[in-house]
């Protein structure tokens, strides 16, 4: 199975294709290969798609309408073909964002609103904790307490239980979404790809249930 | 349970090299970055940091692959300083695999350079690095006792590091890397009030550096209001583990990883 990792001038993506290629390697019941590209036709036609994202929320969708993100995921959810967004690629599926007062459109994937961090101590950077709900699939068998690498200023605060989506949620001053699922699409504000152990699990579980599907 | 306060082993690295003595039994070459960089991922470092000391360009290309290859094998945070100067230093860096980048001296020279950085990339990337140190005596006295120096200590910029810090955060610092070049070497312990006035004039994340000899000295440096503890010769000549550290962390109700 292929994971594109779409290539869309948002930092530093190298670690994300790595701890991927890490953790695909060690799936021996799948062949997983894994592929930095913009190219649209391999970011839809690929089994699994990983949208990250560093910086901030406006330059991310300027760089996200550059490759066409919004017409690549819509091809992808109505295909049914699982999408894993990372911390501001998590951010950027809500339905907007207000960065330094400025208001910007998200993808409106999800409901709600991204929006500064209140907290005495921001950026809120390091390991925490989260609070997966019952169903997670992200966190299958990932023991309550692990910790989770952080880097962030902005978060979507926690949604009312009426949610149609799954949330996974954290605290740091205010508590906010750490991980959300929507059937295909997953995200997570925390990155995976630099939490250990702990983050490689969870992309297992992920690249699991892309070759499930 | 809050965040963790981070815990996290210092390299120095020239031309690709680590050096500043570095004594563990069991490395097969104890100057290779990357192999301590593995090591102290094992041990359960929370980040990494190297910094880069090396003056010459060809040095700094090697830098850039000591990165590259470090953030192939370890997936933790890794932040790189020293030498910083540009724009362009800093998306070299980040391209190479760095998830964060520490400026210095640069930025006393022109600040605006923390506003460039933060703008391009987001403040979470960028550490500013603070060398600070008491007035000596005879010299014109600063507002709080403490002035930002240069050349690792030894040249006073007449700057009050409170004032610098709070500037530097609101121009785009995310975190403040706060070193004591009084308590710098001495194995005495962190210098706690310096910790204590900078916690009060930013709302950043702050590192504590200088000082460490001994497990014991961590805790008190978290209770003055430091979010990170970092240190060098501690973790290198292995006088205290990082498991040693979280541990008496943790027996004074610190929350550790």
């Amino acid at each position: 199975m292929e994971i594109v990792v779409l290539d869309y001038g948002s930092g530093n993506v190298r670690s994300a294709v790595r701890a991927l290629e890490k953790v695909g390697s060690a799936l021996d019941s799948h062949e997983v290969s894994i592929r930095l590209t913009a190219d649209r036709a391999a970011a839809v036609a690929a089994d699994g798609l990983v949208v990250p994202g560093v910086g901030a929320f406006a330059a991310c969708m300027a760089g996200l309408g550059r490759v066409d993100a919004a017409g690549i995921l819509a091809e992808r959810l109505a295909d049914a073909r699982p999408v894993l967004g990372i911390c501001v690629g998590m951010q950027v599926l809500f339905a907007d964002g207000i960065e330094h007062g400025v208001h910007t459109d998200g993808l409106g994937l999800l409901p709600g609103r991204v929006q500064p961090l209140r907290a005495p101590v921001v950026p809120h950077m390091g390991w925490n904790t989260v609070t997966p709900p019952a169903g997670s699939v992200l966190f299958e068998g990932i023991e309550p307490g692990t910790r989770f690498y952080f880097v962030h200023s902005y978060a979507v605060p926690a949604p009312d239980p009426a949610s149609p989506y799954l949330a996974t949620l954290t605290e740091h001053g205010d508590r906010f979404v750490a991980a959300a699922e929507h059937g295909v699409l997953s995200a997570t504000q925390f990155h995976p790809e630099k939490s250990g152990a702990a983050g490689q699990a969870l992309l297992r579980n992920w690249i699991r249930s892309v070759a499930a599907r | 349970m809050p965040v963790a306060v981070r815990v996290i082993p210092c390299l120095d690295v020239d031309a690709g090299r680590v050096v500043k003595g570095v004594n563990f039994v069991g490395l097969r070459d104890a100057g290779d970055p990357v192999e301590l960089a593995r090591r102290y991922d094992a041990e359960g470092a929370d980040e990494l940091t190297f910094l880069d000391i090396t003056a010459s360009s060809a040095g700094r290309e090697t830098t850039y692959d000591i990165v590259r290859r470090t953030a192939e094998q370890v997936f933790i945070p890794l932040t790189v300083g020293g030498g910083v100067r540009s724009v362009g230093d800093v998306d070299a860096l980040l391209r190479a695999g760095a998830d964060k980048v520490g400026v210095n001296t640069a930025a006393i020279a022109r600040p605006s350079l923390l506003a460039e950085i933060a703008e391009r990339f987001g403040r979470q990337v960028l550490v500013l690095s603070v060398d600070a140190r008491r007035v000596p005596a005879g010299e014109r006295p600063t507002p709080s006792g403490f002035e930002v120096t240069t050349h690792g200590g030894r040249q006073g910029t007449g700057i009050d590091a409170l004032d610098w810090a709070a500037r530097a955060a609101d121009l785009g610092a995310g975190e403040i890397l706060l070193n004591s070049m009084d308590a710098d070497g001495t194995r005495d312990g962190f210098d706690l009030e310096l910790i204590r006035l900078v916690r009060a004039v930013v709302s950043v994340p702050v590192i504590a550096s200088g000082g460490a000899g001994k497990a014991e000295d961590f805790a008190p440096a978290v209770a003055a209001g430091a979010d990170a503890v970092l240190a060098a010769s501690v973790f290198h000549f292995a006088t205290v583990s990082i498991g040693e550290v979280k541990a008496e962390l943790a027996s004074h109700g610190v929350t550790v990883r």
